[in-house]
């Protein structure tokens, strides 16, 4: 329990109210983390937040307000795109991979049909496992190799000021894995409705089609 | 006004629709569910803020980010867009495996023909056929 008897959550201590043993926001909001439930009280506003976490089992409360944090976190510091920026980042970014993938793919088909698998007199090698019958295709050696970048084996996080955001948030072990069976694309395929049809100048706002 | 004229905010709220109401242009009454999710994870004062206090010109891309992320809310609680972030994250650790995968097969290729290339020219130059006899 983040609050002890003598000490308010920093949900409370924000209020200004007595934090009553049984408070919703005190396992959650720890009296030393003030910044925490400021950034979504701002973002969210303490009803909407106490509403959410009702909803939810308890063991699923802490990581419903972390992420809650973060996203709070987020829009204060971009008001405009919050998120919804590092996913447009994160989306491109796969995209480029995606196509780096299968610039590499088609790279190693070249070289898996320029051989066929003949053991040779000639070849120190035998447990190698692959034999080829080169011909002059000893170019393009470079293949995928030459991007660097690409050979990055710790968690990817999105740059600049995002990046610093993502660590902040602690993921941890609390994701459920379940999560990880939910379609990407199907969910952003989806998010297309929410860009609205507006006029060039935003006073006009009775000139959006209503249709 | 007439009921007709008001933005599904403030149709939503039960409340007239004034003229320079500043949700009327990102919540039009034909997308009545787009403001039941902002209303119900942002609340319609904090998202009033929170537009008022952008440039016009940036209000329609925020109302937009603001709606997406209420929406990813809506349908995941515990994570919202978070879940998508990590989901992104995943993927790209898995795409970036492949092609170090692959880079490494293609490594191996080269290594392959490259030694196949110098045993071919090693032969040719101890060939019998050589003329280097002295």
């Amino acid at each position: 329990m983040a609050s002890s008897s003598n000490s308010p959550c920093a949900a409370c201590k924000f209020l200004r109210r007595k934090c009553q043993p049984e408070c919703v926001f005190a396992p959650y909001f720890p009296p030393d983390q003030p910044q925490k439930f400021a950034n979504v009280h701002k973002v969210f506003g303490a009803s909407n937040v106490t509403k959410l976490l009702n909803e939810l089992q308890p063991s699923q409360r802490e990581d419903a307000v972390n992420s809650l944090a973060y996203e709070a976190d987020m829009r204060l510091r971009d008001p405009v795109y919050g998120c919804v920026g590092v996913i447009s980042f994160l989306q491109h970014r796969l995209r480029q991979l995606q196509m780096d993938l299968s610039c590499a793919k088609s790279e190693l088909s070249k070289y898996q049909n320029l051989g066929i698998t003949a053991a040779t007199t000639h070849n120190q090698h035998p447990n190698m496992g692959i034999n080829l019958i080169g011909g002059g295709g000893g170019g393009g050696g470079g293949g995928g190799g030459g991007r660097e970048h690409h050979f990055h084996h710790h968690q990817f996080f999105p740059r600049e000021h995002q990046q610093q955001m993502i660590r902040s948030f602690d993921a941890g072990n609390n994701y459920d894995t379940g999560l990880l069976a939910m379609n990407v694309s199907a969910s952003i395929g989806q998010l297309s409705q929410f860009q609205q049809p507006r006029a060039a100048a935003g006073d006009d706002r009775r000139t959006i089609d209503p249709s | 006004m007439s009921n007709s004229s008001r933005c599904a905010a403030c149709k939503s709220l039960r409340r007239k629709c004034p003229q320079d109401c500043v949700l009327a242009p990102y919540f039009p009454s034909n997308n009545p569910q787009r403001f039941s999710w902002v209303h119900k994870i942002f609340g319609a004062s904090k998202i009033t803020k929170m537009l008022q206090q952008l440039p016009v010109e940036l209000r329609g891309e925020a109302a937009d980010c603001m709606a997406m992320e209420a929406y990813l809310r809506v349908e995941n609680p515990v994570y919202g867009s978070v879940g998508i972030i990590y989901q992104y994250q995943q993927q790209i650790i898995e795409v970036q495996n492949e092609i170090i995968k692959i880079n490494g097969e293609i490594a191996v290729y080269n290594a392959l023909l490259q030694h196949q290339q110098l045993q071919q020219h090693q032969d040719s130059f101890f060939s019998t056929d050589n003329d280097f006899n002295l």
